[in-house]
């Protein structure tokens, strides 16, 4: 298990390496300069504005420098929100984004693994085809659609909830944004519930528990819900993506000053230095939050466990 | 004298990636033998023993690691691809499980018919369905089913459609790799009664491979036994079946159904990957045999003649000059 | 049922019973024939703005059945440019993915060995890369015209159509009928063009129904957040976008672009899934 360990997380340093390297060497390839939309610069305030970039060192050398930083947690300044470094924007954003996303996904597993059970148990019944048809649309439905669709609903025509802003983690503010991002996540883990709790009920391990006469509930608890959650466990990986990706929307539409928002922003503002950091801030929590999961799949599978031990 | 088909020392070994060393498994060990002319020749074995492999090397769908292979006379194992094509009506093979064999958006007809493309490619499609048809007719198909995909017709349906494949082209030799072992039993006698009269009727020579003594004995004149890659005897059915000479012949024998329990409790051999650089000394068998002596264990024994004309690797094989008995339970 | 072609024959039988499936056919048939003749019928231009009605309700002002904007623009019109544009970088998008994605995953599948591992290692780390914030990046980097779009989304989409299709490939030329065909005497060619290639067509077809649709949700993710399609060129996303804003006062804006993203989006995976069951013929 240990081995197993290490050399996952060995293989998450050249990935990590090649978001880093691909996306520097993107961000250089484009067509002109950084400074090319402001208007008319004089040529000694633009060769000044250059060298505080290092825009004027050869490509390898801003490289290094930059890769220095990164080990320092130094991702360089934004090159449009002149008085803030990507640094202390990512420091801003990220816990209002951590907020959300590990919201969404403990209101996922706490809704969507039970929905899926219940479904499996009622199979073929009203509950079932009900919950079924809302996890298809919930798959089906993305998320720019859903959230502006919650807050006409919520925040506008019953005006149960407020429609967007953030006034330092007040309760009400968090709902539609935790619920929206949560909704894509609850139809998969309640669909993927489904299919391998039934599944599992089918194999003959458990018709032979079955007829050794053990109690429906013990069987349930025991038996089939351990190895029908493996599968479910496999797909927090993804989740996590769906849930980073979608915060971008979450955030932008509900006016949560959050790690998305900010990347949007620099797509928007055409901030190179922003959205590479951004990126590689959400790529890596990206890979750390994936391998977390593969580690606690691995854990979990007695097979896996057994034979990594060996 | 050389006959239609003369193996020398045929060896497959396949590589075996995955896992920190490169190892290597030897599933074909220096195989040779002649089949004459119009003969029917069985090779026996059991699961896993390389009898396929040896089957897929005579018709180079696998590479030989060493040996020779001769087609009336005439080396082929070292012919160029296209050169092997020209030789590719004379050897043909009806496959262990029909349904596999059947591109599954062909029609039956089609399939049957496609080896005519490449042997006679000025044959206009209409002759090629009309040859099919006539011979699918001669194995007993139903002309209504020629038209239908192979996921539409029974297990035995699609074997009468494999065997018309390989007769298509008038081959003068048929692999038969398993051809009744996917089957249901009561299809099984059907398909040896017609490769039977096949055989009888087109004098064509046949390698019938098979883990099933019983069906082999019934269809083959002459028969090899072989174990983990090694051929181990090779007799007459007559003198084979009263008299076998290797103890593992005797315990195939033994194993063929019986009404007693004991008798069907039969161990399975397993090839086991070796590592190439530590061959594995001795006589393969040593392990299961009941008459094995330290000599088994340290020295391979060779493949050799009696003065009977038949062949046997065992060290004590003169000490049952009429053959072994069947084991007392 | 004879001779060639009768199996696809069998396959559209199937489907033509698929109710669901055929149903979203013909929605999706209707919605491109309406996204491309559509605007040409109407009365209005997708930038003409009607002075005298602006951002009025769906059916309440002559000639603008659903609505129009806040500057007063018709809303179906802009709602089929909308659909024309998503629909258009998606299928174009799908059909790069599908010529890069074939042939890479052919010619892995195909050559095997080293050759095969090197070229699915390319695949496995550009899986790995969070791809919805590379193409971010390159529209950042390259402009956000719907050129650069349709490049950014067709450089990632291509990557599971070469795993699948690589997949079939090395399946296929281990099936057994693949060896027959060998002893039949068929050379290379015919056995890629006659065995092969019919083989991997199901598979290929359902998977890029399917990716149409994950195109035009990534199209419209991009589009709403204003990195995608800009203004005045409508899409779906930004269609969206402008209505979310708009929502308070003028809930049509939002509704009646997002119902024709869900209802293309469920259309296309639904015929996918009904093209999946139609032509696997050893399910039936």
């Amino acid at each position: 298990m240990l081995a197993y360990v290490a050399r996952r997380l060995l293989g998450a340093i050249p990935t990590l390496a090649v978001i880093v390297t691909l996306s520097f060497v993107l961000t250089r390839l484009a067509p002109g300069g950084p400074f090319d939309e402001e208007q008319a610069l004089a040529p000694e305030i633009r060769a000044n504005l250059e060298a505080a970039y290092d825009l004027d060192q050869p490509v390898a050398i801003q490289f290094g420098r930059y890769l220095a930083g990164l080990l320092h947690g130094d991702f360089g300044p934004s090159y449009k929100f002149r008085d803030f470094t990507v640094t202390e924007l990512i420091a801003s954003g990220l816990p209002v984004s951590l907020t959300i996303g590990a919201a969404a996904i403990i209101l996922a597993i706490a809704l969507g693994i039970p929905a899926g059970i219940w479904a499996a148990l009622r199979q073929h019944r009203l509950a079932d085809r009900m919950v079924m048809s809302l996890a298809v649309a919930g798959i089906s439905v993305p998320v720019f659609v859903v959230a502006p669709f919650l807050a006409l609903v919520f925040g506008i025509w019953l005006r149960w909830l407020p429609v967007a802003g953030w006034t330092a983690g007040r309760p009400g503010d968090l709902v539609l944004p935790v619920v929206t991002l949560a909704l894509p996540v609850i139809a998969y883990l309640a669909r993927l519930t489904r299919g391998s709790l039934l599944e599992v009920l089918r194999a003959p391990w458990i018709r032979a528990a079955r007829a050794r006469g053990l109690a429906p509930r013990r069987i349930l608890l025991a038996h089939a819900l351990p190895a029908a959650l493996l599968p479910v466990v496999s797909f927090l990986g993804p989740a996590v993506a769906a849930v980073l990706t979608g915060s971008l929307v979450v955030e932008t539409i509900f006016g949560l000053p959050g790690m998305g928002r900010h990347l949007v922003q620099g797509a928007l503002n055409r901030d190179y230095t922003l959205v590479m950091g951004m990126v590689i801030v959400y790529a890596a929590l990206m890979i750390a939050l994936n391998l977390a999961a593969d580690l606690a799949y691995a854990w979990l599978d007695p097979r896996i466990r057994r034979e990594r031990r060996l | 004298m050389s006959g239609l088909l003369e193996l020398r020392g045929v060896t497959v070994k396949y590589t075996l990636t995955g896992g920190s060393r490169r190892r290597e498994l030897t599933a074909v060990d220096d195989v040779s033998f002649t089949l004459q002319s119009g003969e029917m020749l069985g090779l026996v074995g059991e699961s896993g023993c390389g009898k396929s492999t040896l089957g897929r090397a005579i018709l180079r769908l696998v590479p030989l690691s060493a040996g020779e292979v001769h087609w009336q006379g005439r080396r082929i194992d070292r012919l160029r691809r296209k050169e092997f094509r020209g030789l590719r009506r004379e050897l043909q093979l009806v496959f262990q499980d029909p349904n596999a064999c059947l591109d599954p958006r062909m029609t039956i007809v089609e399939s049957v018919a496609e080896p005519l493309r490449s042997s006679e490619p000025g044959l206009p499609r209409a002759q090629r369905i009309a040859r099919a048809t006539a011979l699918l007719d001669e194995v007993g198909l139903d002309s209504e089913l020629s038209d239908r995909y192979p996921h539409q017709a029974s297990g035995g349906q699609l074997q009468r459609a494999g065997i018309a494949r390989a007769l298509i082209l008038d081959p003068r030799l048929v692999v038969c790799d398993e051809p009744v072992s996917a089957l249901d039993v009561s299809v099984q006698g059907q398909i040896v009664n017609l490769l039977a009269r096949i055989r009888r009727e087109r004098g064509l020579a046949s390698l019938f491979i098979s883990h099933n003594l019983a069906v082999v004995a019934g269809l083959c004149e002459r028969v090899m036994v072989m174990y983990l890659g090694r051929i181990v005897e090779i007799a007459p059915r007559a003198a084979l079946l009263p008299a076998p000479l290797h103890p593992y012949s005797r315990m195939l024998l033994d194993s063929v159904p019986r009404i007693s329990p004991a008798a069907r409790r039969r161990p399975v051999a397993v090839p086991v990957a070796t590592d190439p650089d530590a061959p594995v000394a001795g006589c393969a068998f040593a392990a299961r045999c009941p008459h094995v002596i330290a000599h088994c264990r340290s020295e391979l024994p060779p493949l050799q003649a009696r003065p009977d004309g038949r062949l046997v690797a065992c060290h004590r094989a003169a000490e049952w000059p009429g053959g072994l008995p069947p084991a007392t339970a | 049922m004879n001779g060639r072609g009768g199996l696809w024959r069998d396959a559209l039988l199937r489907l033509a019973a698929n109710r669901v499936a055929c149903a979203s056919l013909a929605i999706l048939m209707l919605m491109i024939v309406a996204a491309i003749v559509g605007p040409l019928l109407l009365d209005y231009r997708q930038d003409e703005i009607d002075w005298a009605h602006m951002a009025v309700p769906p059916l309440t002002a002559e000639g603008h059945w659903l609505g129009t904007d806040r500057l007063g623009r018709d809303l179906l019109v802009r709602t089929l440019h909308g659909l024309r544009v998503s629909m258009g970088i998606a299928m174009l998008a799908t059909l790069v993915s599908l010529a890069i994605g074939v042939s890479w995953g052919a010619v892995a599948g195909y050559l095997r060995g080293r050759t095969d591992a090197l070229m699915m290692r390319v695949v496995d780390v550009l899986y790995a890369l969070p791809q919805v914030f590379f193409v971010i990046i390159l529209t950042v980097v390259f402009g956000r015209s719907p050129a650069t779009l349709l490049v950014a989304i067709g450089a990632f989409g291509w990557l599971t159509m070469a795993r699948i299709v690589r997949g079939q490939a090395l399946a296929l030329r281990e099936r057994e009928f693949v060896e027959a065909a060998i002893v039949g005497g068929a050379g290379t060619a015919r056995i890629v063009t006659r065995h092969i290639i019919p083989n991997l067509l199901g598979p290929v077809i359902v998977y890029a129904t399917l990716t149409v649709p994950q195109v035009i949700l990534v199209e419209s993710f991009l589009s709403f957040l204003g990195i995608g399609i800009q203004e005045p060129l409508a899409s779906l996303g930004n269609l969206i976008a402008d209505g979310a804003v708009e929502m308070e006062t003028a809930s049509w804006m939002l509704l009646v672009p997002a119902s024709c993203l869900v209802l293309v989006v469920f259309c296309f995976n639904f015929l996918g899934d009904g093209l999946r069951d139609a032509l696997d013929p050893r399910d039936h």
